[in-house]
């Protein structure tokens, strides 16, 4: 496989420490150092002027396959992540079948393998087929590299279930992936409870079904001792539970959306199911309250909850279209646009998108020490361009961010020491 | 003024002036229905579609009448259930049938938003006929009609709308328009009916209608879904009528000239007595003949706009 040298760029790995001026020195697929010099390598690639990271993780992405192929499958996925700079996705257990013994999660490996882009880590769910009183094979889908447990889509909505997921996890050191929300709370709900909801006539989803959500599962927690990572938070009250759980030193960590920290339940107002995911666009209070989240730590990392519906469902009415949006392409340009300088500083977004990830996933990624699996992302941090979904590698085109001005891309992405993805086809940078 | 909508959507977007400009032109439309031959040719040549995928009976009875005295050509299409469950997505139906060279769509759709996923993508005039919980702007504007009738104005009125607020469209139509008319607007309901955050826009909020009745100049009585009570919103029917219901010793203490309005269909009894239905201060048939004259104005006025 050769050398490569990624020289002259601003590198930043948070795991580390590091950041300023380092050349990258990549050989035979892993990362052999980071140096100040200039060692003699194959390729050379010039980052002068970019910042060189760690490969970035998106921790919780839907890729359809299998059973919903015509809206996303693990090969355009996996081209999705690598053009949005992600070489390592995890993917979420609600597929049919669902991700629940060992043959599904092998099956994920494999396609994405064939894919040939993206390390993509399989998510299982919690009781098997995603519902149900029995727990799923976790001790035999953990050994064959299922990174997480969670029924995302869906709460593990029995607390007894949830409890003993916790504790049947903690053996093989998983987190459970918990998707909030008490579904009594929600009933029929499309969009957040609120002024909105009223005026629009359209049932609100209250900011109590996720924070009521959060609580009980902290306090199982608590009491389990096992590893609770919050999905895609969006409420202030969820916030300030997450922030009290942390003071008290469990072991619970959080993820935030770019949707959430950016748009709120006003972009319901026309109607356009492009706005309707789960959890719902709350207020600017608590994009707020997320953003604040996000600055103080509280919130550990950003993932997009990238999910795939074909065009023909998105044009449904507002009521009868599925919840959803992707994200894996537009998540970092948002998440520059709207987070640096404002929120967060460069190394404390990337954090959020690599080491802090890979220590909840519990992988070997998300960091550029040298031995490291050589994944990288290049990022223009200045390029500023408009998102358009109709350009994505992703089957699906439901992107709420479709026509935003935004500001930083990712240039190029190493995967295992190849480049997988490339803006301009012809450069290296 | 001139009027320019293409669509009429909901009251909400509406201003004072072109809530007026609909009523004066359905006051001068009110005549033709006077008329030994009630018809006349504005919109001869012209395609009205009934899309009526939610069942009606007086609304579709009332814009059909309304486009016919029009000398519109009147095309019913109608169905139930969702668009999913047939196999056909409804802006699919609804270009097809946009395809057959139609210039009016009058919908009603179960689905609160649908009249605005039609106006997006078609270039037929969108009229909303009740879209779920969100919006019946052609009831509201003849529920203003008919006190306007009465009252000869809106601005300073008291209006107490009384029942299901959380569910119904005709309450959220009544009062963007009553409020931009000027009018107080009360609602009353158990607590469990009232939406969150209703107040904001400019209403009152009351759970005592023996209280609010002095006060008001309408009442506006709404149908009581049945449905709801079994979804767990309030303990029963009866403790309802007890609660809410309007008879006629509640009426003791109203104002002399109070309007008792009810948008259909009545649960007599329930909601409303028979006497109180029935009675000197009901104006529900002088809505009914209202409305006509109000879908006449609409139609004409949406027609116009396209040119």
């Amino acid at each position: 496989m050769g050398t490569t040298l990624v020289a002259d760029g601003r590198t930043i790995c948070p795991d580390q420490g590091i950041d300023r001026k380092l050349n990258v020195l990549l050989s035979d697929g892993r990362v052999a150092e980071l140096t100040e010099s200039r060692p003699a390598a194959d390729k050379v690639i010039n980052a002068s002027g970019k910042i060189v990271s760690p490969g970035l993780i998106d921790m919780h992405v839907h890729l359809r396959e299998p059973g919903k192929e015509n809206e996303e499958t693990i090969a355009s996925g996996s081209a999705a992540a690598v053009a949005g700079g992600f070489p390592s996705v995890a993917c979420m257990s609600n597929t049919d079948p669902a991700v629940d013994n060992e043959a599904s999660s092998e099956f994920v490996f494999l396609q994405a393998e064939r894919a040939g882009l993206a390390n993509i880590y399989p998510v299982g769910s919690v009781p098997k087929g995603r519902r149900g009183e029995e727990l799923a094979e976790i001790g035999q889908l953990s050994r064959s590299g299922t990174v997480a447990f969670s029924d995302d889509g869906s709460p593990v909505s029995s607390a007894d279930i949830m409890r003993r997921g916790l504790e049947y996890t903690k053996m093989f050191g998983k987190a459970i992936i918990e998707h909030c929300e008490d579904l009594a709370l929600s009933g029929d709900g499309v969009m957040n409870e609120g002024t909105l909801s009223t005026i629009l006539g359209l049932p609100g989803i209250p900011a109590a079904s996720e924070s009521g959500a959060v609580a009980r599962d902290i306090i199982l927690a608590e009491l389990t001792g096992g590893k609770l990572h919050i999905a895609h938070v969006s409420t202030a009250g969820a916030v300030e539970l997450i922030r009290t759980a942390k003071r008290q030193r469990l072991s619970v960590t959080a993820e935030a959306t770019p949707h959430h920290f950016t748009l709120t339940d006003q972009c319901v107002k026309a109607y356009d199911p492009v706005y309707k995911m789960k959890p719902p666009l709350r207020t600017q209070a608590d994009v707020d309250a997320v953003r604040e989240g996000l600055r103080d730590g509280t919130i550990d990392a950003i993932a997009s909850d990238h999910a795939p519906h074909s065009t023909e469902e998105k044009q449904l009415e507002f009521s009868l279209a599925p919840f959803g949006v992707i994200g894996m392409e537009s998540l970092l340009p948002v998440a520059v646009t709207e987070l640096i300088d404002r929120v967060l500083d460069w190394p404390e977004l990337i954090a959020k998108l690599t080491c802090n990830p890979a220590r909840i996933l519990g992988i070997d990624k998300g960091t550029l020490r040298p031995g490291a699996d050589a994944d990288v992302t290049i990022i223009d941090p200045h390029l500023t361009w408009t998102i358009d979904a109709n350009r994505f590698r992703s089957k699906s085109r439901n992107c709420p961010f479709h026509g935003k001005q935004v500001r930083g891309r990712a240039i190029q992405t190493i995967v295992g020491g190849k480049t997988k993805y490339r803006l301009h086809p012809n450069a290296d940078y | 003024m001139n009027w320019t909508r293409r669509h009429l959507l909901g009251l909400e977007d509406l201003s004072a002036e072109e809530i007026n400009v609909i009523l004066d032109t359905a006051e001068s439309f009110r005549e033709v229905s006077t008329r030994k031959k009630k018809k006349v040719p504005t919109l001869t040549g012209k395609v009205v579609v009934m899309m009526f995928v939610e069942p009606s009976t007086r609304t579709l009875t009332s814009f059909s009448l309304a486009a016919r005295r029009l000398s519109a050509d009147v095309v019913s299409f109608a169905r139930g259930g969702s668009s999913i469950l047939k196999g056909e997505t409804l802006l699919d139906t609804a270009k097809n049938i946009q395809a057959l060279g139609i210039d009016v769509i009058v919908l009603r759709h179960p689905a609160p938003g649908t009249p605005h996923l039609l106006a997006r993508n078609l270039d037929a005039s969108i009229v909303n006929a009740g879209d779920g919980s969100h919006e019946h702007p052609t009831q509201g504007l003849l529920d203003i009609f008919t006190i306007r009738d009465k009252k000869k104005q809106i601005e300073g009125l008291t209006v107490a709308i009384v029942g299901d607020i959380k569910y119904s469209r005709v309450a959220r139509s009544n009062i963007w328009g009553l409020k931009k008319l000027g009018a107080r607007v009360v609602v009353v309901a158990p607590a469990t009916l009232i939406p969150p955050g209703i107040e904001e826009l400019g209403v009152e909020v009351c759970y005592d209608l023996d209280k609010i009745i002095p006060e008001c100049d309408v009442i506006n009585i709404l149908r009581i879904q049945l449905e709801r009570q079994k979804s767990g919103l309030f303990p029963s029917i009866r403790e309802y009528t007890k609660v809410f219901g309007l008879n006629a010793e509640r009426l003791a203490h109203a104002k002399e000239g109070l309007l008792i309005m009810h948008p259909g269909p009545m649960n007599r009894g329930i909601e409303i007595t028979p006497e109180v239905a029935d009675g000197p201060h009901s104006v529900v048939l002088d809505q009914v003949t209202n409305g006509l004259a109000v879908r006449m104005a609409v139609l004409y006025l949406v027609s116009g706009a396209r040119g």
